[in-house]
C-alpha cells in the first residue's frame, strides 16, 4: 500500500463497507475537529463510539465515552486515531489485542506512523494514515464542493439534497487516484526532509 | 482498482459540475440569492463554526461560485479555490493570509501594470513592503530574501512583454527562503501552463482575460496548491495559530492541504468582502468549457501574426516568445510547448509616433485596456495601463515607450493580419 498517494477506489471501498467507527481522542469540545468529524460521520449515518479515558462518564452526541478500545465491549469496523503520531504505536497495539479485530485502521490529517501501519497490516487490517475521514466522504460525495475543494470527482448523474442521517452516494467518477500530484509531491518533500 | 483519469478538455467542461438536485437543470444554475436558509440552529452554528459544508451568506460562498471554483482548482491541480470579484482583490486576499505589516514579498518586475501599483502603492499602506526581482536575472530573487520574507510573486507569461518566467528555478529559490511561491496564471492558462507542476504553491488569476474569454464579466481566483507547510515555524499565524472569530479553530490543522483556500474564504473573502456575483461565474463557466478551443486559436493567430509583422519593413522588433529566435524561446519550449499564447508587444522603426498612428489606423483591433478577449486588441502601454510608472520602471516592466501590445483574438488570422497591413501602410 502506497501510504503516500491513495487511490479514490481504496477510501471509497472502506467508506462504504465500514459502519461502526471508534474513534480514539474524541473531543466533547465542540471546536476540536475530532468534536465534528464525530457529528459529522454520525450524521452521515455511521455507528460512532467516543473512546477518551479522561470523558468517561460523560457522552458525546448522546454516545457514551469509553475508556479503551476493549471497553466497547463489541466488534468494531474501523478504529479512527485522533492523537499525535507519536501516540499511535500504543493504540495500534492495543486493536490488534481486540478479540474481533477492526477491517480499518485510520490515522487523522497529520498523523502517521509506518511501523504501526505495517504491523496492522501483517494482521490483515487495512490502514489509512494522514487523512480525515470527513473530508474524504465530503470530497467523494462532493459535498465538500460547496468549500470550493476540488474532489476530484465528476458525475453526470443528479445530485442528492443532503439532509441529517443520509448515505450520500461516494461512486463518483474519479478524476485522480489518490492526492493530486502537487500534493504527492508535498508528502515527498516532506519525507525528504526529514 | 484503478482510477481513469479524465483530460484537460472533460474538465473543462465538467469539474465542479452536476445536474441541480431540485430541477435536474444541466446547465448550472445561477444561484442570484444572497443567502441560504438553515435547517435549525444547530444547523447554522455548524456552518458558523466552520464544522460543516454549505451556504450561509453569498459574501462567503455560493453553489454558481463554488462550481467555478472546483473548475479552476481542477483544471490547475490544485486542492482548492477561492473565486473573488477581480484578479487584484484575489491579490489582496492572498497577501492578507500572509503577511502583517512590516513584512516583505519578492515580486518579479516584470508585470501588469495595475499589480506594480497596487503592490507598489496600495499595499504600502498596509505596511506590506514589495521587493523586487528581475526575472531575467533569477539570482536577484534570492538577494531580495530577508528574515521579514514572506512570499515570492511572479506572473508564468508576464504582462506585456509576453515573456515566459522560469517558475521551477524561482520555486527552488521559494522553498531555500521556506516561503510560498505565488504565481499569477491570467496569460497563460491552465491549457497552456500548469504553474503547480512546476512548484508554484499558489496560483492568481484575472479571470477576466483567457479563462472568461469574452470580455464581459470580471472576476479573479485563488487556487490552493495543497503544497506548503503552513504551521512550519509560526511564520503565518493566520494558518497555524487559534482563529479568536472561530472559537480558537487552527485553519492549518482543521483543513489540511486545503487550509489556505479556506483561510482565504473565511478570513480574507469573508471581512474583506470582495464577493464575485454568481452571475459572473455563471458567464465565466460558460467562457470555461471552450478553453482549450480558444487557447489553440489564440495561440496559431498569435503566431501566425507575429510572423507576419517579424517580416514587415517597417517593424523593429517583435517579442513573442513563440518566436523560434526570440529571448524567451527555449522557456516557452519547456513550460508552454502547446503554444507561448496571444499577448506579445512589438515595436516601429518610426518609434512613439508610428506606434500612436498605428493604433488609430486599426479598423478591427479594438483599442482598450483588456487582454485574453474573442476580439483581437491592440494597445499603447506606455500611455495607458503602464503610465503610472517612470521611464525606468516601463522599460523594465517591457513597456517601453515604442512599444505596442497586442492582444490576438480568435478571428480568421488572415483578417488580423490584412488590418496590421492596411495600418502600417497608411
Amino acid at each position: 500500500m502506497n501510504h503516500d498517494a491513495y487511490l479514490d477506489s481504496y477510501i471509497r471501498e472502506i467508506l462504504n463497507t465500514v459502519k461502526s467507527i471508534a474513534m480514539v481522542g474524541a473531543s466533547p469540545v465542540n471546536v476540536r475537529p475530532s468534536y465534528f468529524a464525530f457529528k459529522y460521520l454520525a450524521q452521515r449515518g455511521y455507528d460512532m463510539i467516543p473512546v477518551n479515558p479522561g470523558h468517561v462518564g460523560k457522552s458525546l452526541l448522546g454516545k457514551p465515552f469509553v475508556a479503551s478500545l476493549a471497553d466497547i465491549g463489541r466488534p468494531v469496523d474501523m478504529i479512527d486515531i485522533f492523537r499525535n503520531s507519536s501516540r499511535i504505536p500504543p493504540v495500534v497495539d492495543e486493536a490488534l489485542k481486540l478479540v474481533t479485530l477492526p477491517k480499518v485502521i485510520w490515522m487523522q490529517l497529520g498523523a502517521r506512523d509506518d511501523e504501526a501501519a505495517a504491523k496492522a497490516e501483517a494482521a490483515g487490517i487495512k490502514v489509512v494514515m494522514n487523512r480525515c475521514p470527513k473530508i474524504e466522504y465530503g470530497r467523494l460525495s462532493s459535498e465538500i464542493s460547496w468549500m470550493g475543494v476540488n474532489s476530484r470527482t465528476l458525475s453526470s448523474k443528479r445530485a442528492p439534497i443532503p439532509t441529517q442521517g443520509m448515505r450520500l452516494s461516494l461512486n463518483r467518477t474519479s478524476v485522480s487516484g489518490g492526492e493530486t500530484a502537487a500534493s504527492d509531491r508535498a508528502a515527498k518533500d516532506k519525507n525528504d526532509l526529514s | 482498482m484503478t482510477d481513469r483519469l479524465p483530460g484537460f478538455s472533460t474538465l473543462a467542461v465538467h469539474a465542479g459540475a452536476q445536474p441541480d438536485p431540485t430541477t435536474g437543470a444541466r446547465a448550472t444554475p445561477i444561484y442570484q440569492t444572497t443567502s441560504f436558509v438553515f435547517n435549525d440552529a444547530d444547523h447554522a452554528a455548524s456552518l458558523f463554526g466552520l464544522q460543516a459544508f454549505g451556504n450561509i451568506y453569498t459574501r462567503i460562498g455560493n453553489p454558481t461560485n463554488a462550481v467555478l471554483e472546483e473548475r479552476v482548482a481542477a483544471l490547475e491541480g490544485g486542492t482548492a479555490a477561492l473565486a473573488v470579484a477581480s484578479g487584484h482583490a484575489a491579490q489582496v486576499v492572498v497577501l492578507q493570509q500572509l503577511l502583517r505589516p512590516g513584512d516583505e514579498f519578492i515580486a518579479a518586475r516584470k508585470l501588469y501594470g495595475g499589480s506594480i501599483n497596487q503592490f507598489t502603492h496600495a499595499f504600502k499602506s498596509f505596511g506590506w513592503n514589495v521587493m523586487w526581482g528581475d526575472p531575467d536575472d533569477i539570482g536577484s530573487f534570492e538577494r531580495a530574501v530577508t528574515p521579514h520574507t514572506k512570499a515570492i510573486f511572479i506572473e508564468s507569461i508576464a504582462n506585456p512583454s509576453g515573456s515566459v518566467t522560469d517558475i521551477a528555478a524561482i520555486s527552488a529559490i521559494a522553498r531555500k527562503a521556506g516561503v510560498p511561491l505565488i504565481v499569477d496564471n491570467t496569460l497563460a492558462t491552465p491549457y497552456l501552463i500548469r504553474p503547480i507542476d512546476h512548484g508554484a504553491d499558489i496560483v492568481v488569476h484575472s479571470l477576466t482575460k483567457f479563462l472568461a474569454g469574452h470580455g464581459n464579466s470580471l472576476g479573479g481566483i485563488i487556487v490552493d496548491a495543497g503544497t506548503f507547510d503552513w504551521s512550519k515555524g509560526n511564520k503565518y499565524p493566520m494558518l497555524s495559530e487559534p482563529r479568536p472569530e472561530y472559537h480558537g479553530i487552527r485553519i492549518h490543522e482543521t483543513f489540511g492541504n486545503f487550509a489556505f483556500a479556506i483561510a482565504c474564504r473565511v478570513l480574507g473573502l469573508r471581512d474583506l468582502g470582495p464577493a464575485l456575483s454568481p452571475f459572473n461565474a455563471f458567464l465565466i463557466l460558460t467562457g470555461i468549457e471552450t478553453l482549450p478551443l480558444r487557447m489553440q486559436k489564440h495561440c496559431e493567430n498569435a503566431r501566425a501574426v507575429a510572423e507576419f509583422l517579424a517580416g514587415h519593413a517597417k517593424v523593429a522588433a517583435v517579442n513573442y516568445a513563440g518566436l523560434p529566435g526570440d529571448k524567451y524561446h527555449s522557456l516557452a519550449s519547456k513550460y508552454a510547448p502547446k503554444g507561448a499564447g496571444a499577448l506579445f508587444t512589438f515595436s516601429l522603426k518610426g518609434g512613439y509616433d508610428a506606434g500612436v498612428n498605428l493604433v488609430s489606423n486599426l479598423k478591427l483591433f479594438s483599442h482598450l485596456a483588456n487582454v485574453g478577449d474573442t476580439r483581437s486588441l491592440v494597445i499603447h502601454p506606455a500611455s495607458t495601463t503602464h503610465s503610472q510608472l517612470d521611464d525606468a520602471q516601463k522599460t523594465k516592466a517591457g513597456a517601453a515607450p515604442d512599444v505596442v501590445r497586442l492582444s490576438i483574438g480568435i478571428e480568421d488570422k488572415e483578417d488580423l493580419i490584412a488590418d496590421l497591413e492596411q495600418a502600417l501602410t497608411a
